[in-house]
């Protein structure tokens, strides 16, 4: 086995692509999100809920794709579910540089996203880890109602 | 159909002919099966290249010296090589192209252009690639024309039994593919150019996954246009060829304009060569043209029943193994299938499993093979695809079911 697949396929990004967290319709959401990622079919529908602040009070999806798509959407809905707005914009600036960027630390704060760094060592596999990241971003961007959001600018 | 022995063609020296096949990825031997997105080349054919390049380099037809004789008599030479490949009457039904999909646009264009009209019906199949749905899309929303689309059944064939209810008189050209790109489905050529021509349709075959693989005689398929890619068959990428009819070449507008393609030119107007000039204007892909007649060449020394022959049995064989891996589906017709085999595997995603083989040297391809409405058709989002050529073995096979198997274990 190479050190390489067993570095991106963690256990734990098995794990959350078998069961993904946070998983299923988020009945009141205030905006919705499709994204997908035409290059190989992977979608995304992502529902948030906003607080009186702005922060996410809650967040869920469904859709289906690799492993790396949706243990990475399961991840991430866990993390942000409580940050504020500016906390989510920085976590997804550090997110996309640990799965590009050779050199990155992995800041602590991305906490166990941090399994995910093993996807820098296959750049074709970057838009899979950050299908989620982009319709979150589409989420804040857009506020209410719904939107959608392509890895493939249009 | 395609009875000749294959005792004796001498399989693995064959794999000596390909210098990229001693290739390691990820510290393993190469196992290639990607070769319905491209062929790897043969020593034949970079050595044709190199040649060119060296002694013969120049540009094509109005030049009076010695080297541009030499290219322009190679460049034409290719034409005629692409000719009898194909069994067409005339090397001016031989139009080069950039491949396979240029050479579907050129017909879109400069056919469907002057002959196509508001109410008029292309009539293609669910299984066309991209490069054989796209163009028509463009055509219809230009000139109002309506598509129409053969069903494919669960077993990878043409519905046929739809057959007749949508071929009628307002189908104005049949367009569909010879091999499918993802199910490996041969479809009946010759039976179905017959049924649109009794309603008065042209037909053009998409070609580019049967040209290297099985003899083709372009008379007897009885189409009036095919398309073909030479770097699926051996050649060099950027150099295909659309074959048409004479005549039907002739009554077409040409589509790209400039040098090469003009009898002669004044400031307002000019008047246009026959075809196949008539379609190719500017510096053409001479190299490219000369390489493709290399591969037919090295091809032609094998012998096209042969390869279909070895290609089915290793497709055949991959599709029996593959079947037998725990949660697997595999597409298209059991039997009588071209030298692929498409699936899906409970246990992993096409690009999970794609990069998972990857790191044992074995090159799949996971997605949609630019099929999205038939995979859509089948419920997925995509597939993982092996698809071999006459260099590939049984024991790469076996191989590939391994890895395939230790997939299983990984994911599960």
């Amino acid at each position: 086995m190479s050190t390489e697949i067993e570095e991106l396929y963690q256990e734990v990004i098995l794990d959350h692509s078998r069961r993904p967290r946070n998983f299923g319709d988020l009945a009141d959401a205030a905006v919705r999100v499709h994204g997908d990622n035409p290059a190989c079919g992977d979608e995304i529908h992502l529902g948030v809920k906003f607080d009186a602040d702005g922060g996410l009070q809650d967040i869920k999806f469904t859709g289906h794709g690799c492993a790396i798509s949706q243990a990475s959407a399961s991840l991430m809905t866990m993390k942000l579910k409580g940050k504020s707005q500016a906390e989510v914009m920085e976590m997804l600036r550090a997110f996309h540089e640990l799965v590009t960027d050779e050199m990155s630390e992995a800041p602590k704060t991305l906490g166990d996203l941090r399994v995910m760094r093993g996807v820098r060592r296959f750049p074709q596999r970057v838009k899979c880890a950050m299908l989620a990241w982009r319709a979150v971003e589409q989420a804040l961007e857009q506020g209410a109602g719904e939107a959608t959001v392509s890895t493939e600018p249009a | 159909m395609h009875e000749i022995a294959t005792a004796a063609t001498d399989w693995d020296a064959i794999r000596e002919d390909f210098p990229i096949l001693r290739e390691q990825a990820h510290g393993h031997r190469l196992i290639y099966f990607d070769n319905a997105a491209t062929s790897q080349k043969p020593r034949a054919v970079l050595d044709a290249l190199h040649r060119y390049y060296e002694h013969e380099n120049a540009n094509v037809h109005r030049g009076l010296h010695t080297l541009s004789s030499r290219a322009t008599e190679a460049y034409e030479k290719s034409r005629q090589r692409v000719a009898d490949y194909i069994g067409a009457a005339s090397a001016d039904e031989i139009v080069f192209t950039r491949g396979t999909t240029e050479s579907i646009n050129l017909v879109a264009q400069a056919w469907g252009g002057k002959f196509i009209r508001g109410g008029d019906v292309i009539l293609l199949t669910e299984m066309e690639h991209h490069s054989n749905l796209v163009p028509w899309q463009l055509l219809a929303e230009r000139t109002g024309a309506r598509l129409r689309f053969v069903p494919v059944r669960d077993d990878g064939t043409l519905d046929l039994e739809q057959f007749p209810s949508l071929l009628t008189p307002e189908v104005k050209l049949f367009a569909f593919t010879y091999i499918s790109n993802s199910l490996g489905t041969i479809n009946p050529v010759a039976e179905l150019c017959e049924k649109a021509h009794n309603v008065g349709a042209l037909t053009l075959v998409d070609a580019a996954q049967s040209a290297g693989h099985l003899p083709i005689n372009v008379q007897e398929l009885g189409c009036d246009f095919l398309a073909f890619s030479g770097h699926k068959m051996c050649g060099p990428t950027g150099i295909g060829a659309l074959y048409g009819g004479a005549e039907i070449l002739n009554s077409m507008p040409p589509w790209h304009g400039g040098g090469e393609m003009i009898v002669s030119v004044a400031l307002e107007k000019s008047a246009f060569k026959k075809a196949p000039h008539r379609f190719e204007a500017g510096t053409p892909n001479i190299a490219g043209a000369i390489g493709l007649a290399a591969a037919i060449d090295y091809i032609e020394r094998i012998g096209r029943p042969a390869i279909f022959e070895h290609d089915s049995q290793l497709a055949c064989y991959a599709a029996e193994g593959v079947s037998e891996l725990p949660g697997t589906r595999v597409f298209g017709p059991i039997k009588e299938r071209g030298a692929l085999v498409g699936f899906v595997m409970d246990a992993a995603h096409p690009h999970d499993l794609t990069t998972f083989a990857d790191q044992y040297g074995l090159a799949l391809r996971g997605g949609h093979h630019c099929n999205q409405p038939l995979m859509r058709r089948f419920g997925l989002s995509g597939t993982t695809r092996a698809s071999f050529y006459f260099y590939n073995t049984t024991e790469e096979i076996d191989r590939m079911i391994e890895i395939l198997h230790a997939a299983v274990r990984f994911f599960s």
